[in-house]
């Protein structure tokens, strides 16, 4: 059954990528959907009747290297089971979405075809997104990273003659590179200090790592730490995090579903999943956790700040997905990994259903998407309203407090929350992210209230025509409102419930806590005695804790409390979430409703803040400089000096200077007479035979 | 004993036997007219004859006193020696017809041809070395003017004669010395003399040796009359020129090198690094003026005896099996170029000029595909047979720390694409003309180039399992 949904996809987009023409577009469209539906409910038939044990499904035996050997398995546990169901739900109603929104794509010209294409990229990066997720092995894992970057990139340059989608999908693909420069070492090193690549092997090996030293660059690095930041600057790629985040806002030059896809959904939240995969490794690794907390909670920040002041709403939504992803990555670093998978899988529906909601209102208002030119579409596309008013509600955290009753967001962001408050102690990352929930939720109601509210604005013609968007759009919109609703309440418990919930739903058995336990106060009592005893017991610990890969999808450290502290945290910490949600708020009503004239006041009144936040931090211009202009420089000087001068001009000097000579040489040799055959052949045998006595002959 | 003797020299007699009965037989019959016949014939007996020498698994024997060896790898030459000169048969028939050469000296000239040169490569002895070689060449000599109404024709086959005549003489000059310094002809009593530290005198009879060997594989500089011969000559000759006596004359080449003079192998191992590295450079470079592409080959199988010569330049087993391969895959991509050029004709006379091939691929796609694919192969591009060749003896070079000479082979290699990419590019890429080829082809030619073609793709699989072959044929030669 996992193997049905792993192929299915890659059958549809090889069917409708090669083979359109055979069975017409409509056909491939079919086709792809068809199959990735079939996926859906086979993933949601394999997450509900989970087992406790993590399960290994072998599909064939992949590498054979010297040392490195490795199958090509299927890793189910639950945090795979999660990705799968959240990667082809979302899939499945995108792919449903696209046969509204790409109907009569103005970039196109009658009669090309661009819908197979279309989906078979949709279905390949699905593919690619599953490989990743069901990966065994740190090197399989990397093929579905890689394959969704290519999906990624294909993607955002659908609309190729568009200059700007291309030159977003080269940026996306060249910070990913960056990103991906840090994952591969990373997993060089796990190879080289584990001698596997497995991830039972090297979870095993994981308090062995805390313990080694590893020389890196110039000086020596606590291996765990150093791996476990290695793997994090891979996911700071993928996951948009600060410093590799610049790629996500332009991504959004990709078609809308794309974007709910790939750019909100799922691809984003690989880096999660990496890390909350890696929690044997990451446990081992407190200073790499503490970065990885630091920059989530900053991230948070920023792309929160940024999303106060842009005006295509697609880029509102971009920044988001940027902030809330710095949440998970907090959730994950403070050691509560199964908060950060529970805000991923909540944030997969509402961030997908609010870009889909946008898609729909872009749709009605023909591919015009700056807010500016929105504004009181409410009773024009009324269902959208209503889908992005649940997507709102959810995102920005509302519920009835102290209590389990509320939107999706509202239990897993303050779930976050308070975990960040338990894992750091009411610090910097706590503090970080209720300002960033504030400001969420001020973006998000100031992105409703442009839109649907107030007068229109802009191209008379565009309002009259706005127009709701057909049914294949709407029932997807429906289908994840459940999912913006719901899924928070019904899955609080087994995300963030108590110690024994979370571990039940985890896989995570509580015995192999107390034997890894058990070894370390071995070493700590074998580490008082002295000689042959002290080393015989040091093995001894080693192997015990050193052979046994912890049980269960994730992995908390004995001493890792903080999952259970979260759940003492106190009153005013519990509500804090939704107080800021209310000021944010407040403050969009006021600004955006009560006093529609404020933010041109604001902005003029703080013109160099605002345009500091409205060009993004200057992140891009800094990069510019830095990055791009000095490889440009360099690539200049290499074409022009190295390439074409020195390269060319040797080759071309021989090919077409020395190479000739011989060839006219050659050629008067060959005279046609006999005699000069005759005398070539004697001229050979002397020089031979000269050569020979004067060399070879006389030893 | 003398009966055990003839025994092993069976298939040899049988060819004897065969070209004499049937030269009788035609003279007193039907003359020509049964040369068709006779060609098929042949063929098949050659085919016979391969068949039953490769499924010869005894042990190394000699016959003669050792003047006759029949080991491993005089069987593996002689199969491929039996079968490229079938094939060459067979694709002939139609070409000789039509230009009114069928005469039924022909297959018999080739199958004495083809005695020699199985009595070459299983030489044990300078004398029968000698005679082997003779009967190929005298055949040779013939057949290269079997068109006597052209002059060209005749001419060619005057100055192989009279080239091959002084080649004869370098090689007797030498075998004199050599056996002058050693008093045997007998490689295994040579082998023992030349093993300590031979005269100076040994040496010279060495490289007098060599040369005339050279001459037979047209290496560089005894190659002259290579480009001369095969534009002369009737194509299916050239056709034949350029696989079976080349394998037969490397074959031979390496069997004396190693078994008369293997304990001096620090001596000839420089001679022939020099002379391969001539050849692949010349043949190189010398290709790129061509206009006409029976010369063209010339220097192309210049070249190729550059690239084979590399791997006995060696001088180990691993180098004699790269030879071995090599000369294999340079067979089957010779016989299926020969085919292709057989078929090309305007106005049914058959012309050379590689301008012809313009636009080829435009009228005849599948042709232009197969004959890409040849000089895609020739050229040694990877995921061609001619790729792993090369691959192979550059790996034998540098294994016995010839890096230099393997680092040449390359750049050599770069050169030679040059004029086999420019057919290429002829084919797809070139300009109108005014006539194009004709659309002529026989099923036979078709055949051939399509399956050669097909060959150099699927053939890296696994060589046609041939490696096994080479592995135990170099075994046998070099202990």
């Amino acid at each position: 059954m996992e193997k049905i949904i792993l192929f299915a996809p890659l059958i549809g987009a090889i069917i409708a990528g090669f083979g359109w023409r055979q069975i017409g577009e409509k056909g491939a469209m079919y086709v792809t959907t068809g199959l990735l539906f079939l996926a859906c409910l086979l993933s949601w038939v394999v997450f509900l009747n989970l087992g406790q044990d993590t399960q290994h499904l072998p599909i064939l035996r992949w590498i054979e290297s010297g040392a490195l050997s490795t199958d090509w398995s299927i890793r189910m546990d639950r945090l795979t089971a999660i990705m799968l169901i959240v990667v082809t739900s979302v899939s499945s109603l995108v792919h449903l979405y696209s046969f509204g929104y790409m109907d009569h794509d103005p970039a196109w010209k009658d009669g090309e075809s661009y819908k197979p294409r279309f989906f078979a990229y949709l279905s390949f990066f699905t593919f690619a997104m599953l490989m990743l997720v069901t990966s065994d092995n740190l090197v399989q894992m990397f093929f579905g990273w890689e394959g969704v970057g290519v999906a990624s990139y294909l993607l955002i340059g659908f609309y190729y003659r568009k200059p700007s989608a291309n030159a977003a999908a080269i940026k996306a693909f060249v910070v990913n590179r960056v990103g991906d420069f840090g994952f591969a070492l990373g997993i060089f090193g796990l190879f080289y200090l584990t001698d596997s690549i497995r991830f039972d092997d090297v979870f095993a090996a994981a308090p062995m790592l805390a313990e080694t030293q590893l020389h890196f660059l110039w000086t020596e690095w606590n291996a765990a730490n150093l791996l476990a930041f290695l793997l994090f600057v891979g996911a700071m790629g993928k996951s948009a995090q600060l410093l590799l985040h610049t790629w996500l806002p332009d991504a959004m030059e990709g078609p809308t579903p794309v974007s709910a896809l790939i750019h909100a959904a799922t691809m984003v939240t690989a880096g999660v999943f990496l890390v909350c995969r890696m929690s044997p490794l990451m446990e081992y690794a407190p200073e790499a956790m503490g970065f990885v907390t630091f920059l989530g909670a900053t991230t948070a920040f920023f792309a929160a700040t940024v999303g106060l002041v842009q005006n295509d709403i697609k880029r509102v939504i971009a920044y988001s997905t940027c902030s809330q992803l710095g949440y998970m990555f907090v959730a994950a670093g403070v050691g509560v990994y199964s908060v950060a998978m529970f805000h991923l899988f909540t944030h997969a529906f509402f961030k997908a259903m609010l870009f889909l909601g946008a898609g729909s209102v872009i749709h009605a208002m023909h591919h015009e998407q700056d807010m500016r030119n929105y504004g009181g579409l409410r009773k024009k596309i009324p269902y959208t309203f209503w889908a992005m008013m649940i997507g709102t509600l959810a995102i920005t955290g509302v519920g009835i407090p102290l209590t389990y009753y509320g939107f999706a967001g509202f239990l897993s962001k303050d779930a976050v929350i308070e975990s960040a408050w338990a894992g750091t102690g009411g610090g910097y990352a706590f503090w970080m992210l209720l300002i960033a929930a504030m400001f969420t939720s001020f973006y998000s109601w100031r992105l409703m209230f442009l839109t649907f509210y107030g007068e229109p604005r802009g191209d008379k013609h565009t309002h009259d025509h706005a127009h709701e968007s057909p049914m294949v759009m709407l029932i997807p919109l429906g289908v994840l409102a459940l999912g913006a609703v719901f899924s928070g309440m019904i899955w609080y418990k087994s995300f963030f419930g108590s110690d024994a919930d979370v571990n039940k739903f985890f896989g995570i058995q509580s015995h192999y806590s107390e034997t890894v336990k058990d070894g370390h106060s071995d070493d700590g009592h074998g580490s008082d005695d002295h000689g042959d005893d002290h080393a015989a017991k040091d093995d001894h610990g080693g192997e015990h804790a050193g052979h046994v890969a912890p049980t269960g999808a994730i992995f908390m450290a004995p001493d890792n409390h903080v999952l259970h502290d979260a759940h003492y945290a106190p009153k005013w910490v519990k509500v804090s979430p939704f107080v800021a949600m209310l000021i944010g708020f407040v403050m969009a009503m006021w600004f955006y409703i009560w006093n529609p004239e404020m933010p041109k006041r604001w902005a003029d009144a703080q013109r160099p803040l605002y345009l500091f936040l409205l060009n993004k931090w200057y992140f891009d211009e800094i990069y510019h400089a830095i990055f791009v202009r000095p490889a440009q420089a360099l690539g200049r000087f290499l074409w022009k000096r190295g390439d074409e001068n020195t390269i060319d001009g040797a080759i071309n000097g021989v090919a077409m200077g020395i190479i000739p000579f011989f060839t006219r040489l050659a050629g008067r040799a060959q005279s046609g007479y006999i005699f000069t055959y005759a005398l070539a052949m004697v001229l050979g045998i002397v020089v031979l035979i000269t050569w020979m006595t004067f060399s070879g002959g006389a030893h | 004993m003398i009966i055990s003797d003839l025994n092993i020299i069976l298939p040899e007699i049988i060819l004897s036997v065969y070209a004499m009965l049937a030269l009788v037989g035609a003279v007193y019959t039907a003359k020509d007219e049964l040369a068709t016949t006779l060609c098929w014939l042949t063929s098949i007996l050659f085919a016979i004859v391969a068949f039953w020498i490769s499924s010869d698994s005894a042990s190394a024997q000699t016959a003669f006193n050792g003047m006759f060896i029949d080991d491993g790898f005089a069987r593996f030459a002689k199969v491929v020696i039996l079968l490229s000169a079938a094939a060459v048969l067979v694709m002939s028939v139609d070409y000789m017809r039509r230009r009114d050469l069928m005469k039924f000296e022909y297959p018999i000239l080739i199958v004495l041809a083809v005695v020699g040169m199985m009595m070459m490569v299983s030489s044990g002895n300078l004398m029968s070395l000698y005679m082997g070689l003779e009967l190929q060449s005298l055949s040779l000599y013939v057949v290269a003017s079997f068109r006597r109404d052209s002059v060209k024709s005749t001419e060619a086959g005057m100055k192989y004669f009279v080239l091959g005549a002084l080649s004869s003489g370098l090689l007797l000059y030498g075998a004199s010395l050599v056996y002058g310094y050693t008093g045997s002809t007998d490689f295994a009593t040579i082998i023992q003399v030349a093993g300590h530290g031979g005269s100076i005198g040994l040496m010279i009879g060495l490289v007098l040796v060599i040369a005339g060997l050279a001459f037979k594989v047209s290496a560089v500089p005894f190659h002259m009359w290579t480009p001369d011969v095969y534009e002369g000559s009737p194509t299916p000759v050239t056709a034949f020129f350029a696989t079976a006596p080349k394998v037969a004359a490397m074959a031979l080449f390496a069997r004396v090198m190693h078994d008369a003079f293997g304990n001096a192998k620090a001596d000839w191992q420089q001679v022939i690094v020099l002379i391969s590295l001539l050849s692949m450079f010349l043949g190189a470079v010398a290709a790129i003026g061509q206009t006409n592409i029976k010369r063209l080959m010339a220097y192309s199988s210049i070249a190729h005896m550059g690239y084979a010569l590399m791997g006995l330049a060696a001088g180990t087993a691993y180098g004699v099996e790269a030879m071995l391969m090599y000369m294999t895959f340079y067979v089957i991509m010779n016989t299926g170029t020969f085919a292709f050029i057989m078929t090309m004709e305007k106005d049914s006379q058959p012309v050379t000029d590689i301008q012809s091939l313009n636009l080829l691929a435009k009228t005849k796609p599948g042709k232009a595909l197969a004959v890409m694919l040849l000089m895609v192969s020739l050229a040694g591009i990877p995921g061609t047979i001619g790729f792993f060749g090369k691959l192979y003896v550059l790996q034998a070079a540098y294994g016995a720390g010839l890096l230099w000479l393997a680092i040449a082979g390359v750049i050599a290699s770069v050169i030679g694409a040059y004029y086999y990419l420019r057919i290429i590019y002829l084919m797809w890429f070139g300009s109108e003309q005014d006539e194009a080829l004709d659309d002529y082809s026989t099923p036979m030619l078709t055949a051939f180039v399509s399956v050669s073609a097909i060959a150099t793709v699927v053939g890296i699989v696994n060589f046609f399992g041939l490696k096994g072959a080479a592995i135990a044929a170099a075994a046998a030669l070099v202990q």
